[in-house]
C-alpha cells in the first residue's frame, strides 16, 4: 500500500517539476515575444491617461525601467511573479491575478459545463455509430461530425445567436449576467441562462472528435472474436455495449477529454469573444489588441498551466489504462 | 450512388470541385477591382436580391464580390502557412527520426511545450509580437500547426529505419545521406501531401478566428473573419446575410479540402479506415 502511494508521489513529484520547467520556458518565450513587439507600451499607457510632459514620460520609462536591458526586465518580473506580483494591468488598471482569478471563474463555468456536455453527447453519438456501423444513424452522424468539424467556432456562435436569440429571444444576446445588477445579487439561474448558448456553441465544436474516436474504439471491439461468441450467445447489441463495450472505451474516451484542455480553452477564447462574455479568453484577446503586456503575460501564463493540468491527468490516466505504459513511466 | 462512386472517383471529383471554386475565388479578386467593393452609401444594407447575390454591408458594397476577394485572401494565408508548416513538419519530424538522440528529445520537448500553450493565444502572443499584420497571423499559423505532422513523420521514420532494406543498404556501404534521399524520403511523400491538405483547413480555420478576433489583417482588407466581425454588430437589428454567407461560403471549401484529405488518406492507408 506504503509503495503504491509512495510511487504516485513519486509520479506527481516528477510531473510537478516537468510543469514548472515547461513554465518557465513558456515564460521566457512570451517574455521575448512582447519585448519583440514593435507595439511601445508607454505611449499605450499615455492613451489611457491622456497627454503628459516630456519629463513625466522620462519618469515612467525609468519606474517601468522599459530602458533597461531585456534579460534585465525579464529578472525583475520573473522575481515579482514568484512573489505572486503578476503586474497591474493597463486595461482595467487592478492587479492582473484578481482579474485572471475573477474571470476565471467565469471561464470555468463555461468550460466546464461545454466540456461536460461535449463528452456526453461525444461519448453517446459515438456508441451509436459503433453499434449500428454503416447502418443509417451512423451514416449520417458521421456527415454530421464531419459538417460540426469544419465549421469555425465564431460562425457557429453568430448563427446561433442569430437564431436563439435576435428570432426566437430565447437566449440573452451577451454578458454572464444581466446588465445593471451587481454581481453578488445575479441568481444562480441567471448565471446559467447567460452561459447556456456559449456552452452549447462550445461542445458542438468539440463533441466529434470525441464521438468519432469512440466509434472507431468501439467497431474495434465489436470486430473481436469475443464479441462474435457474445452475439452468437443471443446477447443483443445494448448487452454487449454494456457487458465489452464500455469498459473498453470509457477510459480512452476521457483521456482524449482531458487531453484536449488546449482547444477547449482556444474555443473558449473566440466563445467568449462572439458572446461578449467576461471570461479569460475575452480578457486576452482584449489584453493583445490594446497592448496590456502583464495581461497578455499573465493570461498566457496561466492558460498554460490549465493545459498542463489537463494533460498530466490524461498521461495519468493513459498508464490506468495501458500497463505497458505504466511499467513504461516507473 | 454509393455503388457507383468509389474513393477514387470521389478524391477526382472532390479535387475538381476544389479546384473550380480555388480558381474563381483567384480569378474574381482578380477581376473585381477596388472599385467594385468601393462603400455606396444609397444602397446600405440591402437583403439578398439578384443584384447582390449575399446582400450589401453596412457601408453599401457588395457582400458577394467583398466575400471572394476576402476569401481569396484567406486561401492565400491558408495555403502559405500550410506548406510552411508541413515542410517544417517533415525537415523536423525526420531530424528527431534519424538524429541523435539529444536532438529527438530536444524536438519531443518542443512539440509537447507548443502543444502546452492553447493555439489560440500563442497566435495571439506572435501576432502581438509581430505588430499585428499578415506577418505575425502566418508565422503564428505555421509556428503552431507543425507538431502533430512531425510526430507522424517521426514515427513513420523510426518504422521505416528497422526495414531490412535500409538495412542492407548500409552494408552495402551507403551513406546515411543517400539512404535519406533514396529510401526515406520517396515514402514520406504521400504522408506528406495528405498532411499537407489536412492542414490547410485546420490553417485557414485559424486565420479567420484570429482575423475576428480583429488581428492579423487590417479592417479595410476584404478577409471572411473581418466580414464576420463587422457582420456582429449588426446582427441584433436582425441584419442576418452579412453573417449567413461569407461563412457558408469558407465551411463548404473546408468540408470539401477536409474530406479530400481524408480519403486520400484512406486511399493511401487502408488499413486505417476499417474498410
Amino acid at each position: 500500500m506504503s509503495s503504491i502511494s509512495g510511487r504516485l508521489l513519486q509520479t506527481f513529484l516528477s510531473y510537478g517539476v516537468r510543469i514548472l520547467l515547461l513554465l518557465l520556458v513558456v515564460s521566457i518565450i512570451a517574455f521575448a515575444l512582447v519585448c519583440l513587439s514593435p507595439v511601445d507600451p508607454i505611449q499605450q499607457y499615455i492613451l489611457g491617461v491622456g497627454s503628459v510632459s516630456a519629463e513625466q514620460r522620462e519618469e515612467l520609462e525609468d519606474y517601468w525601467g522599459v530602458n533597461d536591458a531585456p534579460v534585465e526586465r525579464y529578472m525583475n518580473w520573473l522575481t515579482a511573479l514568484l512573489h505572486g506580483d503578476f503586474g497591474v494591468s493597463l486595461l482595467y488598471r487592478r492587479p492582473v491575478l484578481d482579474i485572471i482569478g475573477e474571470r476565471f471563474l467565469n471561464s470555468i463555468a463555461l468550460m466546464f459545463s461545454s466540456w461536460l456536455l461535449s463528452g456526453v453527447i461525444g461519448f453517446t453519438l459515438g456508441c451509436l455509430m459503433g453499434m449500428y456501423r454503416e447502418r443509417m444513424t451512423d451514416r449520417i452522424l458521421k456527415k454530421i461530425c464531419y459538417i460540426l468539424s469544419s465549421i469555425p467556432t465564431f460562425w457557429l456562435g453568430l448563427i446561433l445567436l442569430l437564431v436563439f436569440s435576435v428570432y426566437l429571444k430565447w437566449f440573452p444576446i451577451g454578458f454572464s449576467s444581466p446588465i445593471g445588477i451587481t454581481s453578488s445579487e445575479v441568481s444562480l439561474w441567471q448565471r446559467l441562462y447567460h452561459l447556456a448558448l456559449p456552452a452549447i456553441t462550445l461542445s458542438l465544436m468539440s463533441f466529434s472528435q470525441i464521438a468519432l474516436h469512440t466509434r472507431q474504439k468501439l467497431i474495434d471491439v465489436m470486430e473481436s472474436d469475443y464479441v462474435l461468441f457474445a452475439r452468437s450467445r443471443g446477447e443483443s447489441r445494448f448487452t454487449v455495449l454494456r457487458r465489452h463495450g464500455l469498459r473498453n472505451i470509457v477510459l480512452p474516451a476521457l483521456t482524449l477529454q482531458f487531453a484536449s484542455f488546449a482547444e477547449l480553452f482556444g474555443g473558449s477564447v473566440i466563445a467568449e469573444n462572439v458572446f461578449s462574455y467576461p471570461g479569460l479568453g475575452s480578457a486576452v484577446s482584449a489584453a493583445g489588441l490594446n497592448s496590456d503586456v502583464p495581461l497578455l503575460l499573465g493570461i498566457t501564463i496561466f492558460s498554460t498551466l490549465f493545459v498542463c493540468i489537463g494533460n498530466m491527468i490524461a498521461n495519468l490516466l493513459y498508464g490506468v489504462v495501458d500497463p505497458q505504459i505504466r511499467e513504461a513511466q516507473s | 450512388m454509393t455503388k457507383y462512386i468509389n474513393r477514387r472517383v470521389l478524391v477526382i471529383i472532390l479535387t475538381v470541385l476544389i479546384a473550380v471554386v480555388v480558381a474563381s475565388a483567384f480569378l474574381a479578386s482578380i477581376f473585381i477591382s477596388d472599385s467594385d467593393v468601393e462603400p455606396d452609401f444609397s444602397n446600405t444594407q440591402l437583403p439578398p436580391s439578384l443584384e447582390h447575390p449575399f446582400g450589401t454591408d453596412w457601408l453599401g458594397r457588395d457582400l458577394f464580390l467583398r466575400t471572394l476577394k476576402g476569401l481569396s485572401t484567406s486561401l492565400t494565408v491558408g495555403v502559405i502557412a500550410s506548406v510552411i508548416s508541413a515542410v517544417a513538419a517533415i525537415l523536423i519530424g525526420v531530424a528527431s527520426a534519424v538524429g541523435s538522440k539529444f536532438i529527438d528529445s530536444v524536438i519531443t520537448w518542443l512539440i509537447d511545450l507548443i502543444m502546452g500553450v492553447p493555439h489560440t493565444v500563442l497566435i495571439i502572443l506572435i501576432s502581438f509580437a509581430c505588430g499585428r499584420g499578415l506577418k505575425g497571423l502566418l508565422v503564428g499559423i505555421a509556428v503552431t500547426h507543425w507538431t502533430s505532422l512531425a510526430r507522424l513523420i517521426r514515427g513513420e521514420v523510426l518504422q521505416l529505419r528497422t526495414q531490412q532494406y535500409i538495412a542492407v543498404s548500409r552494408r552495402l556501404g551507403k551513406s546515411s545521406g543517400w539512404i535519406l534521399v533514396n529510401h526515406l524520403l520517396p515514402h514520406l511523400v504521400p504522408q506528406f501531401i495528405v498532411g499537407l491538405i489536412l492542414l490547410f483547413p485546420h490553417a485557414i480555420l485559424h486565420e479567420a478566428s484570429i482575423s475576428f478576433l480583429g488581428y492579423g489583417l487590417p479592417p479595410e482588407q476584404p478577409a471572411i473573419g473581418i466580414i464576420l466581425a463587422e457582420s456582429t454588430k449588426y446582427l441584433s437589428a436582425g441584419i442576418w446575410w452579412p453573417a449567413v454567407f461569407p461563412g457558408l461560403l469558407l465551411v463548404v471549401i473546408v468540408l470539401l479540402i477536409d474530406r479530400l484529405g481524408e480519403n486520400l488518406r484512406i486511399l493511401i492507408d487502408p488499413y486505417s479506415a476499417h474498410e
